[in-house]
């Protein structure tokens, strides 16, 4: 089964080409890569990506994928720049169509929704932890799953919104996709809230209700993440449901 | 065979070369867990230690824990994650101590958390001063985030088998995958020898 973890099989580096980039923001690029004998993965793992300077320094990081599960040799991540970071100006500035690097994956089995699944999905983002929520809206509209999915999606203001026009475009025809955003720094023109975080209020009003018992996938940075899974816990989600990926400052992750 | 990246330099300084393979330096403190952070009262935390059949060899409530004598140590963090963190301080019981006395004919334990979460570990890499039941950090007390009222804390393998809300200890004739070891991370986990997932040697 693609993306599936063998016990006892090591993970094995492989070389991927970029294929395609694609600006999301002024500080984040998606990175198609193409990679021989990818094995496929499931929407909500991730990838480590080892980069080698001439020197022979060589450092890794892990990067959500961003892409539908698909049959093809290929998969996408959104990189976003970290101000002080290491490898993400690099991946955001530097690389180019035709350049090479190595690829380990897919990884991790916790953080992911099948397409076998069923139930409602809440999917709750903090700025670029949309990347693998992403995948899981992708892997839902690419699969004969009919599930309905609600995101709830805090950005500092609209400049900051990934993958924009097909989020309005999925949710547009009303097919299973429901988005409301969150602007924490600045609105948009006519915006019917203030800026703010997210809280009980909007909680309530904008994702699933405890009683339908919603798969809840919460990504962001740490505090934001704490913020939101306490927000579901005070709504009566069953914690069971609950499931978080957080990245720190540091950016460990993206 | 590596591919080089022209223009990629990095930051290869002497900062990393006590650091395992894979990894790069830190001085936040980042966080990773699998759900909703639990949020325990002393009043009903307990810790407990069992054998192979469950049966209960070892309770304690936050009182008599805290009776214990504590250590204060000094130790390096590193996580799967690829952060390290050098010289954290806290203040712990030593496994040594919660296990003196206690007889098990098994050579691995199961911790088990607060909230459900999971790690095995061979029962020898607990003991002679290389883990601790921590409840403090940096001088305080240890905040829910990273795993308070407690966690283990066996620092010289990967973070993730540093179960926080650590709340017992169950003794295992035979090894079992605990909670990310099922799902795709190494058994023992070595950050030394980069055991990172499953099937690294």
């Amino acid at each position: 089964m693609a993306g599936a973890t063998i016990l006892g099989r090591p993970i094995m580096w492989r070389i991927g080409t970029v294929v395609a980039l694609c600006d999301e923001t002024s500080t984040a690029r998606t990175i198609t890569l193409e990679v021989p004998d990818w094995p496929g993965h499931v929407a909500g793992q991730h990838v480590d990506l080892r980069l080698t300077a001439p020197d022979g320094y060589s450092a890794v990081r892990s990067y959500s994928i961003a892409s539908a599960p698909s049959l093809q040799p290929q998969f996408e991540v959104t990189v976003e720049r970290m101000p002080d970071g290491e490898v993400s100006p690099y991946l955001t500035q530097v690389i180019a169509p035709g350049d090479q690097l190595e690829v380990r994956g897919p990884i991790g089995g916790w953080f992911v929704w099948r397409s076998e699944q069923t139930g409602p999905v809440q999917l709750i983002a903090g700025g670029s932890g949309i990347v693998p929520l992403m995948a899981m809206i992708r892997a839902r509209f690419s699969s004969e799953n009919r599930s309905q999915f609600r995101l709830l999606y805090s950005v500092r203001d609209g400049e900051s919104i990934f993958y924009k026009h097909e989020l309005k475009a999925l949710s547009e025809d009303k097919l299973g996709l429901n988005v409301t955003y969150v602007y924490t720094r600045k609105v948009p023109m006519g915006w019917p809230r203030p800026a703010g975080r997210i809280n009980a209020t909007l909680v309530a009003n904008t994702t699933w209700p405890a009683v339908l018992d919603p798969t809840s996938y919460i990504c962001g940075p740490t505090s934001f993440v704490e913020a939101a899974a306490d927000l579901l816990l005070a709504a009566a989600m069953k914690r069971d449901n609950i499931r978080t990926e957080r990245f720190g400052p540091t950016g460990e992750r993206r | 065979m590596s591919v080089i990246s022209r223009g990629f330099s990095g930051r290869g300084n002497a900062e990393t070369a006590n650091l395992p393979p894979g990894q790069y330096l830190t001085t936040d403190f980042p966080v990773l867990s699998a759900g909703p952070t639990p949020h325990i009262p002393l009043d009903r935390w307990e810790f407990t230690i069992r054998d192979e059949k469950n049966a209960l060899l070892r309770r304690w409530d936050w009182k008599s824990f805290r009776e214990l004598p504590t250590e204060s140590p000094t130790v390096d963090l590193h996580c799967v994650t690829r952060w390290s963190k050098l010289g954290t301080s806290w203040d712990g019981v030593s496994l040594d101590t919660l296990l003196s006395d206690v007889h098990a004919d098994a050579s691995y334990v199961m911790a088990h958390s607060y909230g459900d979460y999971t790690t095995n570990i061979p029962l020898h890499e607990l003991k002679n001063r290389k883990a601790w039941i921590a409840f403090r950090f940096d001088g305080k007390d240890l905040e829910p985030e990273h795993g308070g009222p407690a966690r283990l804390l066996v620092p010289h393998l990967y973070l993730w088998k540093s179960a926080k809300w650590v709340r017992g200890l169950q003794f295992m004739r035979e090894d079992k995958p605990g909670f990310w070891e099922g799902l795709g991370y190494h058994i023992y986990g070595d950050p030394w020898r980069e055991q990172r997932y499953s099937g690294d040697q």
